[in-house]
């Protein structure tokens, strides 16, 4: 047990923060908001050349070998920065897929690639009808001479819109909630029958829904095993809950820093409204669940390799209900401080909290994680 | 940064579990298990047991008689003994006054007291609360004027936990009232409960029982040797023994215990004609306590490691936090096993009484004490500070608010 930085991640953190803090001020960001991506290719190259984008990968991927724990950390920063660009379906989606299922061709085509950020990828698991449902999926794959051929849709692709490789999850075998039968196949974004129609989440950051129509793939785009995916699906799954719940951490932290120097500053009844005991000890409970949350994100990055299925599934749904109930009274309690200010567009607070509510909203909100939880009480 | 327990914490909590299995007494552990709270000899005996083992005075340091263990050792086994579920360690003779005596005691005081705390053969009570003087301490009015060779002591304390069991009791009392700050003018005085004008009368609490009492002193004369510290300096060995490591302040095996017995218990008891673990609303609840314990038990590591690596002697504020979340935890556990228990939990019963009598019981054994617990834990928010003072100490400490 041990809670302090290595050198590594010292330097990791630092490099991260001053990189951050030049190039993702609000004004900035704001900007990169109204670019046609949402996000920089600037900056996508920064990322690459600090090792961001192979921060998971082995060495011999162009990776830094990185651990969970240093994922956690990097998230955190792009949580207190609002960060846009697709590092969590690129690197941590795609990337965990890659990891766990690619062939050792397929590893070695698209990791250098993601590394050196000349590649992005999107996770295209989740569909229209399946809310929270992993084995909810409707869309086929039906095999043929050249392959397979993808038929069916997608929906709250993260950056669908902007990559240029695709990890679509389509049914093989078996009827809609079926556990087995689930493949996953690796598809070139601009492939014939393949529609993407992007939009903006509430957060600002990019999202597609996909339509597949025909589209033929090669065999060889099969990642892992046919008809078994699900129990990569769920691991792709958990690892954006580790790294969204660390981005959230960094979030409330913002929150919590701009509430306190609001409270100190803003003057009403001639003193500051900070000296009020009403509104300090709302402070203080969003400092308890910030912490608590904090503790939170650090047992989904404990967790997330874990290699026992059940252990590992279960803390990572405690992690999104702490996660998702802390960031949920955090955000609430930033604008009921902060008062009308805190409702503005102009102003920070509200993209933090809209950040908070995209990722409560992903792979399976606080209730639902609960009720996973609940049923195993025994 | 590495989030596991290295293989040497983990092989040390195995040590703890089977060292307790062994060792604790089955009557004392089956009654507890039921919710009792340990008699007093059951208490004494546990911590001879400790103490033969060399573990009593846990966070003492070795010289002293201690353990000289790590900050992450003296939370495991803590967390293993409440959750066994053992007699906690009585926390007046361990966590308070030892530390204070190896601090600021004279060598003899060292030598007397300190082998009989850690052996409760002194059974200590704190002399601090006043009527006048709950959170806002320092308004304590308790006299102690200077005679000769002696201090005579008058005054009253309240909410004196256990004074009714103590043989001794460290008392903070007003040797300078005209002092220019309020703070500048109180001892910290040791003061033997045989003493002639020392009264204790009980306080009967919400829960039916005896732990409280308001001690009264009239003329009590304590010899100066008994005084710890500088005299008029009273208020700094308060602090000191006030943010002295709070490893285990959050209890989080009581609430464990307490969640695992309401799991056992809803096996037994129904709702709309299935067991009631099966009711997806209690295991809802359920699920939602396990949550918040596991975040707790990660926050408890975080500010034991911080404090360990702070060189363990200055108090983290930041464990207002475990006190507050530790505090609510136990009282949201003790309710859900009251629910659990439903009508039957609301019956007065009291095992000792009955015994004597020989009367049947009223309800299945697992009952009686679960109201008892849930009612006496609404004072966990108020003592050692309530939490609404918790948060004032956050924000002073470390918002800055």
């Amino acid at each position: 047990m041990d809670f302090d930085l290595t050198e590594d991640q010292r330097l990791l953190t630092e490099s991260v923060g001053r990189l951050l803090g030049d190039t993702y001020g609000f004004e900035q960001r704001k900007q990169l908001l109204k670019t046609p991506t949402g996000w920089s290719e600037a900056l996508w190259a920064q990322y690459a050349e600090l090792g961001l984008l192979g921060l998971p990968f082995s060495e011999d991927h162009g990776g830094f070998g990185g651990s969970a724990v240093d994922v956690m950390l990097l998230m955190q920063d792009f949580g207190k920065h609002l960060v846009l660009e697709p590092y969590l379906s690129t690197v941590v989606l795609g990337g965990t897929a890659l990891r766990l299922a690619g062939s050792a061709d397929q590893q070695d085509e698209i990791l250098p690639g993601i590394a050196a950020g000349e590649r992005r990828l999107a996770f295209a698991h989740y569909e229209r009808q399946s809310r929270y449902d992993m084995t909810d999926v409707l869309t086929t794959a039906r095999a043929n001479a050249g392959g397979f051929v993808l038929e069916g849709a997608k929906a709250t692709v993260l950056h669908g819109d902007s990559a240029d490789t695709l990890i679509v999850s389509a049914r093989t075998a078996g009827g809609r909630d079926d556990e087995a039968g689930l493949s996953l196949f690796l598809v070139d974004a601009n492939t014939a029958g393949i529609a993407r129609r992007g939009y903006t989440l509430r957060d600002g950051s990019r999202a597609a829904e996909l339509s597949l129509s025909g589209v033929q793939v090669p065999r060889e785009a099969l990642l892992g095993q046919q008809d078994n995916a699900l129990p990569i699906i769920r691991r792709v799954v958990e690892a954006g809950i580790a790294a969204g719940a660390a981005e959230v951490v960094g979030a409330m932290e913002a929150m919590q820093a701009m509430t306190l120097e609001y409270l100190k500053t803003r003057v009403q009844f001639g003193k500051a409204i900070g000296e009020n005991q009403a509104l300090q000890h709302r402070a203080a409970e969003m400092m308890i669940a910030l912490e608590q949350g904090r503790s939170m994100a650090m047992l989904a990055a404990m967790m997330v390799d874990e290699p026992n299925d059940a252990e590992r599934a279960r803390n990572i749904s405690m992690a999104k209900v702490g996660v998702g109930q802390a960031g949920r009274f955090v955000s609430q309690n930033a604008v009921q401080l902060h008062g009308g200010i805190g409702m503005t567009e102009e102003y920070a607070v509200g993209h933090y909290f809209r950040r908070v509510m995209v990722f409560e909203h992903l792979y399976g909100d606080t209730a639902y994680h609960l009720d996973l939880l609940a049923d195993q009480v025994a | 940064m590495d989030l596991r327990f290295t293989p040497e914490e983990v092989a040390f909590r195995e040590e703890v579990r089977t060292f307790i299995a062994e060792n604790l007494p089955r009557e004392t552990r089956e009654r507890m298990r039921l919710g009792y709270r340990p008699k007093k000899q059951e208490i004494i005996d546990w911590m001879r047991i400790l103490n033969r083992k060399g573990w009593a005075a846990f966070n003492w340091p070795q010289e002293y008689g201690g353990t000289g263990w790590s900050a992450i050792q003296r939370m495991i086994f803590l967390e293993e003994n409440l959750a066994a579920p053992a007699p906690e360690l009585l926390s007046f003779n361990i966590t308070m006054i030892g530390p204070v005596l190896i601090q600021f005691g004279t060598q003899a005081q060292k030598d007397h007291f300190l082998p009989r705390a850690k052996n409760l053969d002194d059974w200590w009570c704190q002399g601090f609360s006043e009527p006048g003087a709950g959170s806002d301490l320092a308004s304590l009015r308790t006299r102690a004027e200077k005679d000769g060779d002696h201090y005579v002591v008058n005054g009253q304390k309240i909410w004196t936990s256990t004074a009714h069991n103590a043989d001794w009791c460290f008392c903070l009392v007003r040797t300078n009232p005209n002092a220019a700050k309020r703070q500048e003018g109180i001892s910290f005085l040791l003061i033997d409960m045989k003493t002639p004008g020392v009264e204790v009368r009980p306080i009967i609490s919400i829960d039916g029982s005896h732990h409280l009492n308001e001690v009264f002193f009239t003329d009590v004369r304590v010899p100066v040797e008994n005084l710890v510290g500088e005299e008029h300096k009273g208020w700094s060995v308060a602090k000191y023994l006030l943010g002295n490591e709070r490893t285990g302040i959050a209890r989080l095996g009581s609430s464990k215990a307490a969640i695992r017995r309401s799991k056992e218990v809803a096996k037994e008891v129904r709702m709309k004609g299935r067991p009631l673990i099966e009711d997806q609303a209690f295991r809802t609840r359920v699920a939602q306590l396990e949550v918040d314990a596991k975040a707790l038990e990660i926050t408890q590591l975080r500010v034991v490691s911080a404090y360990a690596k702070a060189g363990g002697n200055k108090p983290d504020p930041v464990s207002s936090v475990l006190k507050v979340k530790g505090t609510e935890l136990l009282q949201n556990s003790s309710e859900l096993l009251m629910d659990v228990g439903g009508p039957q939990a609301m019956a007065v019963w009291q095992a000792e009484l009955a015994a004597m009598a020989n009367e049947p019981e009223i309800g299945p054994e697992w009952a009686p004490q679960m109201a008892p617990a849930y009612l006496m834990l609404r004072a966990a928010s108020i003592y050692g500070g309530t939490n609404e003072i918790q948060k004032n100490i956050l924000n002073k400490a470390v918002l800055g608010l």
